[in-house]
């Protein structure tokens, strides 16, 4: 029997698990305080509505005297949409190279691989700093840069994957046909290779989190006056014994993303694997 | 088993009311056994896979694997039940195991003096045994590693290190599989001098019917969980009772040719969807309501309602003449390599037009390799493919879409040549959709029903079919191609024998019928008579003899075609219906 698990149940059976359901609680929390969060903000995230670090309102104000609440608020939204973007440009370069690599092989695995290496060699933090501090910080390239940066770690997990995939018969199968490379890449190894594709995603998704608001609060990502949580973070910290909450809720909102995602990518991961998933058969 | 004195026996292995049951489904996989084997007894438990076999066999040693636990009944050695702690210190003592693939069963890290002596007993026993198992006993031999032992070696320094601790019970799980012929008379040979030296109760786990013919004393044959049929092996394989042995039983192919084998049709239910009644009523051609009510008891070495009531008819087979006719498909001095070594040295071989060849070698005698370079799988080859008159160039990439769409090829292993992701209606129109241009009206249907499959099946996945419908649903995708020849790799060989039998019908049905010309890769001499007019034998990638099969399997020339035939397990059941 092949350990194959097509996708949907793939899904189904990671959310059979405990950590994958409490994993999604906390994504669906801070994704939907991101997403409706500026519809119910009582302030613009840049209104100046009291003193600098005041605790009149309910979170009290940030440095310039801005809405802590409001602009906690507004910050999610970019902060999710780059991070979601340059995951889906870093798994799907890094998926296409690596299979192409694995299929392939020869020269054009040398290639993808060595060049990979090279990448790997340099932290992301590292990486991304170079090109924006360079280019300046401009949206596309947070996400370029970020995107590209996971792309060699994707390559190999997918390479590995696709490897195991191509040494089955019905590749051949469908090359004795004359289908084309293209046609059996998507076709026939892709859908095999769903399982680590779907951890990939959400493991960078998770990195890819940490990496902006990261570069955020190094001033490298979103610029002021942007409402972003990173940037809050560094704009606050000096008051934080004064006003923590301009800290705090950005951090615990960081913090509780980045753990969701990695329990529902620990499930998938296991729901993969086969484990807690018993025998069945 | 029911007989009075056998009830009485308190030495030997005694099991009564075995129950193993799945985790959580609670389904019975070994369902309420019983069984007696007297010291020195081999005891061959046959049966297909998912019967539950190997299930039982670990039972015995009162191993449950993941996903299975005893759910009721006892296992008692000498008289001394097996259960709880007294087994751990019973393991590899009284009771030993001796696992399908030698291979992964040694460990590749460990000389074999040191495997040989976890096992216990000094130096001297370790030298006696391996004597006993006709291997050396020098240090030469001790100080060697797995791998550099041969695939029979294994498996005897294997049997060795179960028989260390002289053991009362022996477990052998299909321990010749994957051994050639030769090998596996040599192990036979071995593992029943062994059993008769200690006296040791022994159970031989197999599907092969040859095998239990030529080496058991006993028989229980084993169909979804149950033992529906135990006995004398001379006994049951010549007149059995329960009509699910007596067509497993004509499903053997036959090497001396006196009869034709038919499959058994329909597949084995899975534990968790057993009927209510007996569990073979479905597949059984002798079935009356009563059968489908009610589980039948094991009554005189038989569970079934019908037993005896009816044999099957056994089919002779006729010799049909063979006409000459052009060729199909030709190879001229073709030679191929993997890297630098060379696997297949100027073969020249002529497939007659709607006739089928037959390529026969064991493993490592690049049979594959040869149909793969006919199919353009293997473009590394020196030589000739021409198919109609016409060359074919090495590589199925450059060959044109009329080229590749004449040969199509049948994989060996059907888990492995279908896409999982696929549905059947896909996967048969694939190649058709690149090959044909313009795919016709009902091609799946027709194909499938070629095929002898519904076409239901068309929605459905390869994870929903049995292993018989996969390999189906493979033949129907290389026939919706429209192909003149057809390459069929090993097809069988990842299939029980009921499912071969019914495989190989198809396809000399098709041949027949379409006069598709064939060449059918195999490892089993027997299959070859059944299925082939002409046979090419094939040792270290050279043709060392050929002809029309009745010729070379009446008087083969050849030594290794000699010993092949020889060393092949067969049985007779010519005479079984009586």
């Amino acid at each position: 029997m092949t350990a194959a698990v097509a996708p949907a149940s793939l899904l189904r059976t990671a959310a059979r698990t405990g950590r994958t359901r409490v994993g999604l609680v906390l994504v669906a929390l801070v994704v939907l305080t991101a997403l409706l969060g500026p519809l119910v903000a009582p302030h613009d995230p840049t209104d100046f509505v009291g003193v600098p670090f005041g605790r009149d309102s309910l979170f009290g104000a940030d440095n310039l005297g801005r809405d802590v609440l409001s602009r906690f608020l507004h910050g999610g939204q970019l902060l999710l949409v780059l991070s979601i973007a340059a995951t889906v440009v870093g798994v799907g370069v890094g998926t296409a190279l690596g299979m192409v690599a694995g299929y392939r092989g020869g020269w054009r695995d040398e290639l993808i691989m060595r060049i990979g290496d090279v990448v790997l060699a340099f932290p992301q933090v590292v990486l991304a700093l170079l090109f924006v501090s360079i280019a300046g910080p401009k949206v596309w390239l947070l996400v370029t840069v970020v995107g590209l940066s996971h792309a060699p770690r994707v390559a190999r997990i997918m390479r590995d994957a696709t490897l195991m995939v191509v040494e089955r018969d019905f590749v051949k199968a469908a090359e004795v046909t004359g289908t084309r490379r293209l046609r059996i890449m998507t076709g026939e190894i892709l859908p095999n290779v769903t399982g680590p594709l779907m951890v990939e995603l959400g493991l960078r998704l998770t990195y890819s989190i940490g990496l902006i608001a990261a570069l955020s609060f190094l001033g490298l990502g979103l610029q002021p006056p942007t409402a972003d949580w990173g940037l809050m973070i560094n704009e606050n910290r000096i008051a934080l014994t004064v006003q923590p909450w301009a800290v705090v809720l950005p951090v615990v909102a960081i913090a509780v993303l980045t753990i969701g995602t990695n329990l529902v990518t620990d499930g998938l991961a296991r729901a993969s694997a086969g484990l807690g998933r018993g025998v069945e058969r | 088993m029911t007989t009075p004195e056998r009830t009485e026996v308190l030495t030997g292995v005694r099991v009564r009311g075995l129950t193993v049951a799945g985790v959580p489904s609670g389904a019975p996989i070994v369902d309420s056994v019983d069984l007696d084997v007297r010291p020195g007894e081999i005891l061959g438990l046959v049966g297909e896979s998912g019967s539950g076999k190997t299930t039982l066999g670990l039972a015995l040693l009162a191993y449950y694997k993941r996903g299975t636990q005893l759910a009721g009944g006892s296992v008692a050695i000498n008289g001394v039940d097996l259960a709880g702690a007294a087994v751990r210190r019973m393991r590899g003592d009284a009771v030993a195991y001796i696992p399908q693939s030698p291979a992964s069963a040694l460990n590749p890290a460990l000389r074999i003096r040191t495997q040989l002596g976890e096992c216990g007993g000094d130096d001297a026993r370790v030298r006696e045994v391996l004597r006993e198992v006709a291997l050396p006993d020098t240090d030469v031999f001790l100080r060697r590693y797995p791998h550099q032992l041969s695939g029979g070696q294994q498996q005897r320094v294997a049997i060795a290190m179960a028989f260390l601790g002289r053991p009362d019970l022996i477990v052998l799980d299909e321990p010749t599989t994957g051994l050639d012929v030769t090998t596996q008379k040599h192990v036979l040979e071995t593992v029943r001098k062994m059993c008769a030296t200690y006296s040791c109760a022994a159970v031989y786990i197999t599907h092969d019917m040859a095998v239990v013919a030529e080496l058991t004393d006993r028989i229980a044959v084993m169909y979804s969980g149950r033992v529906v049929e135990t006995g004398p092996a001379r006994t049951v394989l010549r007149s059995p009772q329960h009509p699910y042995t007596a067509r497993l039983l004509m499903a053997v192919p036959d090497l001396d040719g006196r009869r034709e084998i038919r499959g058994i049709p329909g597949h084995a239910p899975s534990p968790v969807r057993r009927p209510a009644g007996c569990a073979f009523a479905p597949r059984c051609p002798l079935v009356v309501d009563r059968c489908r009510d009610e589980v039948p008891a094991l009554e005189d070495g038989v569970r079934c309602f019908r037993a005896g009531v009816s044999r099957f008819e056994v089919v002779e087979r006729v010799e049909v003449p063979v006409v000459s006719a052009d060729a199909a498909l030709e190879v001229r001095g073709l030679s191929a390599w993997y890297g630098s070594h060379q696997v297949l040295e100027d073969i020249s071989l002529s497939v007659p037009r709607g006739q089928c060849v037959a390529l026969l070698g064991e493993s490592g005698s690049g049979k594959t390799t040869l149909a793969r370079a006919i199919a353009g799988l293997h473009p590394r080859h020196g030589g000739e493919v021409v198919l109609g008159g016409e060359s074919l160039p090495p590589s199925g990439l450059r060959r044109t879409p009329l080229q590749r769409r004449r040969i199509q090829y049948v994989f060996q292993n059907p888990y492995e040549s279908l896409n999982p992701r696929k549905t059947v209606r896909e996967l048969v129109l694939a190649p058709a959709r690149v090959l044909l241009g313009k795919v016709p009206d009902g091609l799946v249907e027709d194909a499938l029903s070629q095929a002898a499959l519904s076409p239901e099946l068309a929605s459905r996945y390869p994870d929903q079919l049995s292993g018989g419908e996969r390999q189906r649903v493979a033949i129907a995708r290389a026939l919706a191609a429209q192909p003149e020849v057809l390459v069929c790799d090993e097809v069988t060989s990842a299939l029980d024998v009921s499912v071969q039998a019914a495989i190989v019908e198809l396809i000399a049905g098709l041949r027949e019928r379409k006069g598709l010309t064939l060449l059918f890769v195999t490892h089993d001499i027997a299959l070859v008579r059944t299925v082939a007019q002409h046979v090419a034998v094939l040792e270290h990638g050279r043709i060392v003899e050929r002809g029309p099969v009745a010729e070379v399997l009446a008087a083969p020339e050849h030594p290794y075609t000699q010993a092949l035939m020889a060393d092949t397990p067969r049985f007779d059941t010519s005479r079984f219906s009586q």
